[in-house]
This record gives structure tokens, C-alpha cells and sequence, in this order.
């Protein structure tokens, strides 16, 4: 069953087709990736299934919602978690309070005025984002400033929150961007595990591959605002198609 | 103990033994000797030091946690103080009517103000909050006169309808009181040179403040207080985490409102009068001060603040030349007239210009306000203790 479904997608600026009839189905519990040249379109397709960008034309729908026109708070509370090209955290709280955060928006909605609760009363959701950096392995570091912490870290970190709220999908936009190649390896295990352990679907937007296809049962090659293929790893790279995109085809 | 933890049960405590014993803490000096204009224990001013603490204890709610700016919280005050002045009038010169009334107006009227502001962040909310402070200020001055009174502001008189109360005597003027207890009624206590007043508009100021001061706490340990600073932190994030951040904000900025309503509402009780000049931004701008002084974002810094400044505006506006002369009267002549002349300017009306100055060495050296000075001081403290302990433990046998 495909959890997200994007139909007839196009989008333009000015005079720039940025996406061009893209369609592309998330197969529930898998790991999707949708791959492409500098240009071809990944970042607008990401923003227009997060409530950025409304498409001209087109459906995206996520669990039979609708995902255009609502707003960022909406669409997390609907299932979907994002983590951002860098790492978007709390940068001034501490790690067990970034994932706490996390915690109260998955079981409070978007609003609550509980200003007379004390987080220290709320044992089940400090259970919970302690368990959660257990599973992270980041319980060492419950009591550090965000800020204060590395990249890899903050990316975990990250991953934390997101996981926190047991999203029905995992949106990563380059997980792996800027990342030193031990960060990344870690963050592909991180990934794997994660994904193993909970079944969680994922959509990847990256550019590189080894993270793809160390990842990656389904990959969507997004060629100047188009989806060229779609298919599994180990038809992707022998494809002409794929070569021609990222080799010249678009000189 | 409260819902408390350890170390906030602790500092309430000492705000509530700080509070009760500042008759004494603030009149350290005995009447008449020279230092006696230093000090601060007397009814008008203590009252004025809790009164401002509620209102910057608010505002930190506000600011110290989601870091928006309002420049226009004087206009709750305002609204508060004209809400209640108008229970004393209408109603009774009781002030539990008065109280009540200025929060929930200063709530009314924060919510509509908080609601067109809150469209927008950063300086643009500044600047809207500032707007709507000095239109009500206007309007308050002009337009609104009577219900405001203008230029000459809202006293209690003899012949108000003051439908619960009993008429009152010609020619007795009308005091605010609680339930028989007037609100300017002292006990003055004489020990030896010392001479310490207790007022009960003091002590009925300062349990607001006990009670504004432990729900701040409250709210600063809940989770609604954590996604507050979430909001100060990264909104971006927060949106994606599925929390939507205006309905925080403007809780923020009513229960901000709120405080300051009650402020106004107990200066109101104090003094019995209210005037559009609280309206006015310089007004605002003072609470901004206060709680940047004391440290935003810290529990007890904005009362810290708050006290700091209104003691200077009130002490250091007393001081005149005369009093200049004679501090520096053991100098010969030629260089007294000088001291004097250098600190001519920074003291009476010029007072503003030492708190002035004050202010910018705090922001410049201790971003944190007075707070971040009195945390560094512990620092140091501490690491003597530690290293103290440390060669007491390095060498036993030696001490032995």
C-alpha cells in the first residue's frame, strides 16, 4: 500500500518548469529515495510535500489527507517528520529537553496550556525521551546544550526527535550533507537500524550515492523536474537513462 | 513541596523571607545619621519595589521566554489602573473588586493587542506593541477623557456612587482599603536609633508578589514553559515537531498582560489614582529595563531588577548639592567644588543619567543581566572552595 502518493505534479517559477508531471508512490514501510542531478527538481518536490510550496497542478496525498495548503504543524500532526538538510534542532535547550519537546507536541497537539504541569510530574514522557536517547544512544549526553555538540551528533539528535513521535513517514532532505565520511557511515547505520527496528517508512532526498543505495529499496531518478525512472538499486545503476542524466545528458 | 523541586521551593522561600523582612533590610541605617537618605524602607517606595516587581516578573514571561519584545506593556498597566479606579468609584473602596477587575481588562485588551501584534515577529512586533501603547496613550490623554479623565487622571471622590459602601462624611477624603484594612495604615516600630515602618499596602503588594512570583515558577518548570522557549529557540523546528506557535505566544503575551494589569491594579489600591502617564512608552520601556537589568529569562532576575531601579530613580533623585558638599567636605575647598561639579549632573533630576550609565556597563559586561553577575561571583567561589578541598585532600598527612 503506498502511504504517499504524488500525482501530476508541476510547478514552475517565472518562467522556469521547476517540476514537470512528477509522479512517484511511497510504498508503506519501505525505504524510498528520490535521487537526481544538482537542478532537477529534489528540493521544490520536498517543500511540496511539507506545506511550502503549493504545486500549480497536481495531488499529493498523504494517508488519504491532502497535503497542499495546510500548514507545517498539520502535516507533522497527520504523521510526517522532517529532518532538514542541517541538523534543525533546539539549539539553546538540552538534548533530553529537545527530545521532551517532541514528546508533548506528539501528545498534546498543536496547543495545550498545561502552565501549571510540571515536567518533572510527567513521568511517562521522561520515560519515554530517556528511551529514546537510550535508542539513540545519546543518553550520555541528556544534560548538554544542543548547541554545545557535533554535527553527527546534532543529526542524531535530530533523528531523535523525529522518532520521538513515531511518525508514519520520515521525510530526510540530505541527511548526510557536509558530513565527513565516518559521520555518514554512522548515519546510514543509524538509518538502518532505526528503519529495522520500527518498520518506519522513509523518503530520501540525496544526492549521494552510497548513501542511497546503502540505503534504498526504491529509488526515483528526478532528471530536469521529471521522473525518469523508477526502480529498484541494482537496476538504477546499470540504467542509460540514469547515466545520461548525470553524465552529459543534460549538457 | 508546592509542585516545586528542591532548589525553587528555595528561592521562593527566600523572595517570601526577602519580602516580609524588608522593613528591616531596607532601612539600614538609622534616622537622622548621614547615610539615612540610603535608605528605602518607607511605604511608598517598598510598595512601588513589589508592585514592579509583579509587573517585570510578567513581562518576563513574555520576553525572558519567547524572547518577543513588547514595547507597549505599559498600556496593560494602564488599562488595569483605569479598570480598577473605576471599581474604587463605582463600586467600593474595597480592592478585591479593583484587583480583580484590572486583570481580567488588562487580559481583554492584551489579547486584541497581542493578537494583531503577534502577526508579526522581531522588531515589527516591537514596533506594533509600541504603537498600539502610545495610541492608547493618546486616546487615554484626549479622545477618551471621560472615561479616562485625561490630563488631570481618575481620584476617588466623596460623592462617587460607591454602591456597597456606606456614604462617607463630608469632607473625609476616601482610602483604599481591604476589607477594613486601609491600605496607608502604618506601624511604626522605633529600636534604638532605627525607626521601621509596616505598611499593610506593603504586605498586601508583596503576597501578590509571593503568589505572581510562584506561579512564574510554575509556568517557567511546565511544559507549556518549555515550548515557550522552544518558540525563543527555533520556530521553524517547532512548527515541523507539529506545535503551532502563535497560540503560545499569545498565551504568553495575555498572561504578560495579565501581570501587568495587576500591577496596575495594586498601584491603583496603593495610591488611589490613575493618570494616562503610566501609559506612556517611557513607561514601557522601564519593565524592558528592569527585567534586562536583573537577567531575562532567569526567575528572580526581572524583581531584581525592578528593585534596582526603582531604588535608584527614588534615592539618587534625593540627593542635592547640599548633600554632595558634604560628603566631599573633608577635601579642601578648591577640589571639593570640583567632586562637586563632576557629580552634579548625576544626581536629582539628572538621576536617570547614573542609571543610564548603570545599565549600559550591565549590558555591555554582563549580557545576563545582574543575575549572570551574581552566578559568576558563585563561580568563583566555588572553584576556591573546590580547590581549597582539593590541596586539603591532596595533603591530609600534612595537616595532621
Amino acid at each position: 500500500m503506498s502511504i504517499l502518493e504524488v500525482r501530476g505534479v508541476n510547478k514552475s517559477f517565472g518562467g522556469l518548469q521547476a517540476l514537470n508531471d512528477v509522479n512517484l508512490s511511497v510504498e508503506e514501510g519501505t525505504v524510498h529515495a528520490i535521487i537526481g542531478p544538482n537542478g532537477a527538481g529534489k528540493s521544490t518536490l520536498l517543500n511540496c510535500f511539507i506545506g511550502k510550496l503549493v504545486p500549480d497542478t497536481g495531488t499529493v496525498n498523504f494517508n488519504g489527507h491532502s497535503l497542499l495548503g495546510i500548514k507545517p504543524h498539520e502535516i507533522n500532526q497527520l504523521g510526517v517528520s522532517r529532518v532538514f538538510q542541517t541538523p534543525e534542532i533546539f539549539a539553546d535547550l538540552t538534548v533530553f529537553e529537545n527530545v521532551i519537546i517532541a514528546c508533548f507536541a506528539k501528545r498534546d497537539g498543536s496547543f495545550a496550556l498545561n502552565a501549571m504541569a510540571s515536567i518533572a510530574s510527567q513521568n511517562d514522557m521522561k520515560e519515554k525521551a530517556e528511551q529514546m536517547l537510550i535508542d539513540v544512544n545519546m543518553i550520555d549526553k541528556r544534560d548538554e546544550i544542543a548547541s554545545s555538540m557535533s554535527r553527527g551528533d546534532k543529526r542524531r539528535l535530530e533523528m531523535a526527535m523525529c522518532l520521538a513521535q513515531d511518525p508514519k513517514l520520515l521525510l530526510l532532505d540530505e541527511p548526510t550533507a557536509g558530513m565527513a565520511r565516518a559521520d555518514t557511515n554512522n548515519t546510514i547505520d543509524l538509518l538502518r537500524e532505526i528503519q529495522q527496528a520500527s518498520g518506519i517508512t522513509m523518503a530520501i532526498i540525496e544526492h549521494d550515492m552510497h548513501v542511497v543505495f546503502s540505503l534504498a529499496e526504491k529509488i526515483s531518478v528526478l532528471a530536469q523536474g521529471t521522473v525518469i525512472v523508477e526502480d529498484a538499486p541494482e537496476n538504477i545503476k546499470g540504467n542509460p537513462k540514469v547515466q545520461e542524466a548525470y553524465l552529459g545528458g543534460a549538457h | 513541596m508546592l509542585g516545586l523541586n528542591k532548589k525553587d521551593f528555595g528561592l521562593l522561600t527566600i523572595v517570601i523571607i526577602l519580602t516580609v523582612f524588608a522593613p528591616f533590610l531596607l532601612n539600614p541605617f538609622p534616622e537622622g545619621s548621614a547615610l539615612a537618605q540610603f535608605n528605602a524602607g518607607y511605604p511608598d517606595l517598598m510598595q512601588r519595589l513589589v508592585i514592579f516587581g509583579i509587573f517585570a516578573i510578567g513581562f518576563n514571561i513574555l520576553f525572558g521566554l519567547t524572547g518577543y519584545l513588547s514595547f507597549g506593556h505599559a498600556a496593560f498597566l494602564g488599562a488595569g489602573s483605569y479598570a480598577g479606579i473605576w471599581m474604587i468609584k463605582l463600586l467600593t473602596l474595597n480592592i478585591v473588586p479593583a484587583i480583580v477587575a484590572s486583570i481580567i481588562v488588562a487580559g481583554l485588551f492584551s489579547l486584541l493587542v497581542g493578537w494583531i501584534s503577534l502577526r508579526r515577529s522581531g522588531i515589527y512586533f516591537s514596533i506594533l506593541t509600541l504603537a498600539f501603547a502610545q495610541m492608547s496613550y493618546s486616546l487615554a490623554y484626549s479622545v477618551l477623557t471621560p472615561i479616562t479623565g485625561g490630563e488631570t487622571g481618575l481620584q476617588p471622590k466623596v460623592s462617587d456612587p460607591r454602591i456597597f459602601d456606606a456614604a462617607l462624611a463630608e469632607g473625609t477624603t476616601p482610602r483604599a482599603n481591604l476589607f477594613g484594612m486601609f491600605m496607608n495604615d502604618s506601624y511604626e516600630l522605633s529600636v534604638a536609633g532605627w525607626v521601621f515602618t509596616f505598611n499593610v499596602g506593603y504586605y498586601i503588594a508583596a503576597i501578590f508578589m509571593v503568589i505572581a512570583f510562584y506561579i512564574s515558577i510554575r509556568i517557567f518548570r511546565s511544559p507549556f514553559g518549555l515550548m515557550l522557549r522552544a518558540v525563543k529557540s527555533n520556530q521553524q523546528r517547532l512548527n515541523y515537531t507539529g506545535v503551532q506557535s502563535k497560540p503560545y505566544t499569545l498565551a504568553a503575551f495575555v498572561i504578560s498582560g495579565m501581570y501587568a494589569g495587576l500591577a496596575g491594579g495594586l498601584l491603583v489600591a496603593m495610591d488611589t489614582q490613575a493618570g494616562a502617564e503610566r501609559m506612556f512608552w517611557t513607561a514601557s520601556g522601564e519593565v524592558v529595563l528592569m527585567t534586562i537589568l536583573g537577567g531575562a529569562g532567569t526567575l528572580i532576575g526581572p524583581v531584581l531588577g525592578a528593585g534596582f531601579i526603582k531604588y535608584f530613580e527614588n534615592i539618587v533623585s534625593k540627593i542635592n548639592e547640599s548633600i554632595l558638599q558634604a560628603w566631599f567636605s573633608f577635601m579642601p575647598e578648591a577640589i571639593q567644588d570640583l567632586f562637586v561639579a563632576i557629580f552634579y549632573p548625576f544626581i536629582g533630576k539628572g538621576g536617570h543619567l547614573t542609571l543610564g550609565i548603570i545599565f549600559m556597563l550591565v549590558v555591555i559586561f554582563l549580557p545576563g543581566g545582574l543575575m549572570e553577575g551574581g552566578q559568576r561571583i558563585a563561580n568563583l567561589f566555588k572553584k576556591k572552595t573546590k580547590s581549597d578541598t582539593g590541596s586539603g585532600n591532596a595533603s591530609p598527612a600534612a595537616a595532621e
